[in-house]
């Protein structure tokens, strides 16, 4: 008796809550990453909730994922599976890897061609360089950063440096960091002039120099890499001789993790790291600080880096343009503004800058805007398909490099070759 | 007899067998499904020299980690096993890394040794000494990760040569000191042959742990710099879940699960005829 109560009970609410999902609400599930800080997935989950609070008709289901590298192993693995999340915040570089694994679809049949001018357009171009190719979009930017010079206001004065002035090119960051390398008695460093941290994926800062030096990486196309032209060569080995010739940063493989505390410590006087660091180092660092663009050589110039928004392909239509709708949302000027000052992201569109609050933000702290100016000459992060291992050959000829085990010629004319052999199948 | 069997087949003689099968496939990229390729992937193997790279970091990662957390382990359990002031508390600082994650060590262990400002840097500014990059030189990073492993897994064994010596009755050394026996001739010729058993359950843990312990890894080096601290799981994690080349991956897999085989039947056969059970 009761039991078939329940059953029909049962079978009503199912049938009810099957129907609402088909008729009334549409079901999305959204991944996303957090790289640094608690304050990031407050602001994802905050904003999600905003947004469904207002639209009645979509249900999104922000799942938190991890580390870049988790999420981006969760998201495959489910698509593989054929189970995805409708929208996914991964990597940028990964756009080769989603596209190879047919997991992704352009944001194009979902955008209207009015949008595509306004919306798509509306970004940074540096940021779309990681986001379209073949002519179609297949990310949106959103949790993106670039690096910046940071530099020990209170060490520059001391060395007698002008404490308002970074070093504006590569001479200058040399001459500068010799003044501000102390030794004690033995001979021993104190404080390091510079710290440009490459363990683990020395790349992305390298990028802070090859592109400077002239280089460009990889093509749009992902599929061929300039790994050891002399403009690469030129600027490795202005890398290795920071700590071979000059003697003003630390030998070896410097961690990315330590650096910020080496900057508070004194250990260094200038380091060179992320934007989304800019917080911490407000909060923490006990002496004024600055912050500047990375300095030039032929030109200036800086990776981008961070996270895109992507379309799964498993999905219904309907899904995905409520998923488009929403990432459309998002991305648009005030919840950029909101969510770039919660985490020290760079806001990708120049519109967003115009907020009201962008606009207090920036007024109150100015070094956010540093890395806005630097976007004009900033470049794609490293990427191309076959993204981990192309990448690996790469790190790996960095570091035997920086360890001085074998030149950088040498190191990258090896690295060179294995990438070609590794993106073969895809030329 | 059945669930433990249905068990054993699920969750180790299937994924093993699957493994083996998917290293003579290639891997299925989106459109591009994974087709029968024979040798090729052990062809890649035996030209990839970041395997071979990874394989001797590997052996001396063995060779150092194994002897030495042994050995360890059981002059701490010697040494807490006697009558001594605060043998609690002794019991509980051996054990203390045990009890911790992998990652928590390793996040210790990276203060410990980051230069200039960490605790051995520290140490050695008061003699003087000039600051060392432990994990960032190829000619350290791999020692470095050994000591954190030895650190790790001692506590543990310890544990293990503990309870054994407990067993052991005291009347055997009553024994031993009333025929005038030294201390080093007991240890020697009566406790250690007592041991017999629980070195050989404790080498099998260390010899395995040696292949497994790789958390500290993605922590404090992720394999670097250039491969020079990089162990065979870890790049078998990395081909998988960063290149995404999961048959390549299985190919690795089953040369470490013949590896593993191979050592853990060699050392029954090499202690079988050492080790006295009661």
């Amino acid at each position: 008796m009761f039991s078939n109560i329940f059953k029909t009970a049962g079978a009503a609410t199912v049938a009810a809550f099957g129907f609402a999902s088909h008729a009334l609400a549409v079901d999305l599930e959204f991944y996303f990453p957090v790289a640094v800080g608690g304050a990031a997935a407050d602001t994802i989950e905050h904003l999600t909730a905003e947004y469904v609070a207002a639209n009645p008709g979509v249900n999104i289901e922000a799942i938190y994922a991890g580390s870049y590298s988790d999420a981006g192993q969760k998201a495959l693995t489910a698509a593989r599976g054929g189970n995805p999340p409708q929208i996914s915040v991964l990597l940028s570089t990964q756009m080769f890897t989603l596209i190879d694994e047919d997991v992704i679809v352009p944001f194009d049949d979902f955008v209207s061609e009015e949008d595509k001018v306004s919306w798509i357009g509306g970004f940074y171009p540096s940021f779309m360089e990681n986001s379209q190719t073949g002519g179609k979009t297949y990310g949106i930017p959103f949790q993106r950063s670039t690096p910046v010079l940071y530099w020990n206001k209170a060490a520059f004065a001391e060395a007698g440096l002008n404490p308002d002035v970074a070093p504006a090119n590569w001479d200058e960051m040399v001459e500068f960091a010799m003044k501000l390398t102390k030794k004690d008695a033995n001979g021993d460093v104190t404080q390091w002039g510079v710290r440009i941290p490459s363990a683990g994926f020395p790349y992305w800062l390298f990028q802070g120099l090859s592109t400077p030096a002239g280089a460009i990486l990889a093509n749009a196309d992902g599929n061929k890499v300039n790994f050891n032209g002399p403009k690469v060569v030129e600027a490795l080995e202005y890398l290795v001789a920071l700590s071979a010739d000059h003697g003003v940063m630390q030998p070896g493989s410097i961690e990315w993790g330590t650096t910020p505390k080496a900057f508070f410590e004194g250990e260094t006087a200038m380091m060179w790291t992320t934007t989304g660091n800019l917080t911490n180092v407000r909060n923490n660092a006990p002496f004024d600080f600055g912050v500047a663009m990375l300095p030039a050589k032929e030109r200036r110039g800086a990776p981008t880096g961070g996270g895109n928004f992507y379309l799964f392909k498993d999905s219904s239509d309907e899904q995905k343009q409520a998923a488009v709708d929403f990432v459309k949302w998002i991305t648009a000027p005030e919840q950029a503004a909101v969510w770039s000052i919660a985490t020290g992201y760079v806001a990708p569109s120049p519109a967003a800058w115009e907020t009201e609050e962008m606009k207090a933000y920036t007024a109150d702290f100015p070094p956010a805007l540093v890395a806005r100016d630097q976007l004009e000459f900033a470049v794609a992060e490293l990427s191309t398909y076959e993204n981990g291992k192309v990448t690996q050959a790469f790190n790996d000829a960095l570091a035997a490099a920086i360890a001085g085990e074998t030149s950088a010629k040498e190191a990258l004319d090896e690295a060179q070759a294995k990438a070609e052999r590794i993106l073969k199948p895809y030329q | 007899m059945t669930p433990a069997m249905i068990l054993l087949i699920t969750f180790t003689h299937y994924p093993a067998i699957q493994t083996i099968i998917n290293s003579f496939f290639s891997t299925a990229r989106g459109r591009r499904k994974s087709v029968f390729i024979g040798w090729d992937n052990y062809q890649t193997l035996l030209q990839d020299d970041v395997f071979w790279k990874v394989l001797i970091n590997n052996f001396w990662y063995a060779v150092w980690t194994i002897p030495l957390s042994i050995v360890l382990s059981l002059a701490m359990a010697l040494w807490v096993n006697d009558k001594l002031k605060g043998r609690g508390f002794l019991r509980m600082a051996y054990f203390t890394p045990t009890v911790l994650p992998l990652i928590a060590v390793a996040n210790i262990w990276l203060f410990f040794y980051t230069p200039g400002f960490g605790l051995i840097d520290q140490i050695r500014g008061l003699f003087g000494l000039a600051e060392q990059n432990w994990m960032g030189s190829p000619d350290t990073a791999l020692y470095a990760m050994i000591a954190v492993a030895i650190w790790k897994e001692a506590g543990f064994f310890m544990i293990f040569y503990l309870a054994a010596l407990q067993t052991i009755s005291p009347t055997l050394r009553e024994a031993a000191s009333i025929e005038g026996a030294s201390k080093f001739y007991y240890f020697h010729r009566v406790l250690f042959p007592l041991l017999m058993p629980t070195t050989l359950f404790v080498s099998i843990n260390a010899v395995i742990n040696s292949f497994r312990l790789v958390d500290h890894i993605f922590v404090m080096t992720e394999g670097g710099p250039n491969n020079a601290s990089s162990l065979l799981l870890f790049y078998i994690y990395k081909v998988a879940f960063d290149y995404w080349d999961t048959a390549y991956a299985a190919t690795l897999t089953v040369v470490m699960i013949a590896l593993l085989i191979f050592l853990a039947i060699g050392q029954f056969f090499f202690f079988d005829r050492r080790v006295h059970y009661k």
